[in-house]
């Protein structure tokens, strides 16, 4: 088990986006997150590193646990969470830097200054973000002269240069063609070895390709979570299995 | 009736109900007067009334000072004497005097003015933000002649009695901070500037900081970094240009700034080091002795102050433009 939410519920203001939600993410596994628009789900992965902190007037109740350690609490460093628990976004968001400093700057807050080591580092992240042989020769351009597809994984190879446990993915392929898609895919494939993936999605197929785990949000309630085949093949609750067949959503 | 009513207009022949292609108005008039073009002329006619504007005053400064134009040329910028009765004049002492209180007053408002614009986008809770926003543009509607007073009675003695023992007995080892001071020149001069051009930089920052995609800020967060590793090394840099637009928007102010300044910079054309010691400021020197001025060089050359000035306002306030222009470009580059 690598984090475990338990009786998650955030509010906006009096809105309540997410109600009671408890969920194990396990260890070297994908979790998908899927439902219709507006069922909590960006919410839900938004609370496990702490991201919802930067909304004002956000309210948690529960609790979520990243190796057994809660990460809300008063004692707790909501930037020392995201050291651990990555994120990449749906859109794209490069710095306005070269391509290189994109990769290096998470190396750079995070305290690591030999630049033997960050030029190491930046590297091996490029290749695990499969983009190493298609930039290494202008690594010194602004990232934001990449294609849509190519700062997608450039986000990616930022988020895996600071080597978090766990990463996060808001919808990161939503805004990318099906050959960059299909990168994005087999690279989440790839990194399951390396660390944990929870990937939000509202592609039912990309859900059932690249995910072991399957949790379907519906009306800021988690329905149903369970291992993928079983989700897409024999869902227990009607609400999931009106969704998975394209009755709603 | 309504029977009636009805038939009337099936009976219509619905090619009577289409109108004219034709164009409208007196027939006499037509094809020479009609509203579209017309428009687009008188239109035209107001925008180029900005650009005959302005070349009216270059060519009317020029005109003025032609006559000290002829007798200086470009010594007239680096000649430090300014003797109406020897009819002998150089603007090197009111450029320095603008140069100084400008940048004095740079010194100040820049730093604080980023300071504002950071606390008021990425700190303040809204209702703060709001009324501190609110109040940092009143400070740019307070008219400059209470500027100058304020000055006047309030800051001059503080400079005097205050700020310039500590600066002497702390910074005195500068040649800046020597001299004994009377509370009125070239230090409360930038002070007053700082003050003034204050709104300036922290409300075009904070339209700047704002502008900024809040994707960016996650995406550091997301990282690992911490809120000022967030503000300096992402913020910050994205919305550079546009802060140096503010600066330099702001560095076109101080240098044309006039009434505030007359009142508290003591009017005293010389070059010294000491800020505590009186100066005089190009736009001073016209607003003084442009109406008593006697012969035509003396005014000649007055006007050619005002052509310096108006030069390197235009060319400070171009590069404003221009990176700012930069800056709004940049993002929509991002963007897509």
């Amino acid at each position: 088990m690598k984090m475990r939410a338990s009786h998650l519920t955030v509010r906006y203001g009096a809105k309540v986006a997410i109600k009671d939600v408890s969920i194990d993410i396990h260890a070297n596994q994908v979790l998908a997150l899927i439902g219709p628009s507006g069922c909590g789900k960006s919410t839900f992965l938004r609370s496990l590193n702490r991201m919802n902190d930067t909304v004002p007037g956000v309210s948690v109740t529960g609790q979520v646990q990243l190796d057994g350690e809660p990460i809300y609490g008063p004692e707790v460093d909501a930037v020392l969470v995201r050291r651990r628990v990555g994120m990449v976004f749906q859109k794209s968001n490069p710095f306005p830097k070269s391509i290189f400093e994109n990769v290096a700057y998470g190396l750079r807050v995070g305290g690591l200054r030999e630049r033997g080591a960050v030029a190491d580092r930046v590297e091996q992240a490029l290749r695990h973000a499969a983009l190493w042989d298609e930039v290494k020769d202008r690594l010194h351009e602004s990232g934001l002269g990449l294609s849509g597809g190519q700062q997608q994984r450039l986000c990616i190879a930022r988020a895996l240069a600071v080597e978090p446990e766990v990463l996060l993915m808001d919808e990161p392929a939503s805004a990318l063609d099906p050959i960059a898609t299909a990168k994005v895919e087999e690279l989440v494939s790839d990194l399951r070895d390396q660390l944990t993936i929870v990937i939000v999605t509202h592609n039912m197929q990309q859900a059932a390709r690249v995910s072991q785990r399957t949790g379907f949000f519906y009306m800021g309630k988690l329905v149903e979570v369970g291992e993928t085949t079983q989700i897409f093949t024999r869902p227990k609750e009607r609400e999931t299995e009106d969704y998975i067949t394209g009755r709603f959503g | 009736m309504a029977a009636v009513h009805t038939g009337s207009i099936a009976t219509t022949p619905t090619t009577a109900r289409r109108h004219s292609l034709q164009r409208r108005g007196p027939p006499a008039l037509r094809g020479w007067i009609t509203l579209d073009p017309l428009f687009r002329k008188v239109c035209a006619a107001f925008g180029l009334s900005i650009v005959s504007l302005l070349g009216f005053v270059v060519y009317e400064l020029l005109r003025g000072s032609s006559a000290s134009l002829a007798r200086f040329g470009a010594s007239f910028v680096f000649d430090r004497i300014w003797d109406p009765v020897a009819e002998k004049f150089g603007a090197a002492t009111f450029v320095y005097g603008t140069a100084v209180t400008s940048v004095i007053a740079l010194l100040i408002a820049v730093p604080l003015g980023i300071g504002i614009a950071i606390f008021l986008v990425e700190m303040a809770p809204r209702a703060v933000r709001e009324v501190a926003g609110f109040l940092v543009e009143l400070l740019a509607a307070i008219p400059s002649i209470v500027y100058g007073l304020w000055g006047l009675f309030v800051l001059a003695p503080i400079v005097r009695d205050g700020l310039a023992p500590v600066l002497r007995t702390t910074l005195g080892f500068l040649p800046l901070f020597t001299g004994p001071s009377y509370g009125l020149g070239m230090l409360t001069a930038g002070l007053i500037l700082a003050v003034m051009v204050l709104p300036f930089i922290a409300a075009v920052s904070r339209d700047v900081l704002s502008a900024v995609p809040q994707m960016q800020r996650e995406g550091s967060l997301a990282l690992g970094a911490t809120k000022w590793e967030t503000i300096w090394h992402v913020v910050l840099p994205y919305g550079r240009a546009g802060i140096s637009g503010a600066v330099i928007l702001a560095l076109g102010r101080a240098l044309g700034e006039t009434m505030a300044v007359t009142m508290v910079i003591g009017n005293s054309p010389q070059i010294v080091a000491s800020l505590f010691a009186p100066g005089y400021t190009m736009s001073s020197v016209i607003a003084n002795e442009y109406s008593e001025a006697s012969g035509q060089l003396y005014l000649s050359s007055l006007t050619e102050l005002g052509l310096l000035l108006f030069v390197v306002t235009f060319a400070v306030n171009g590069v404003a433009r221009l990176l700012i222009w930069r800056m709004s470009r940049g993002a929509e580059g991002s963007r897509a």
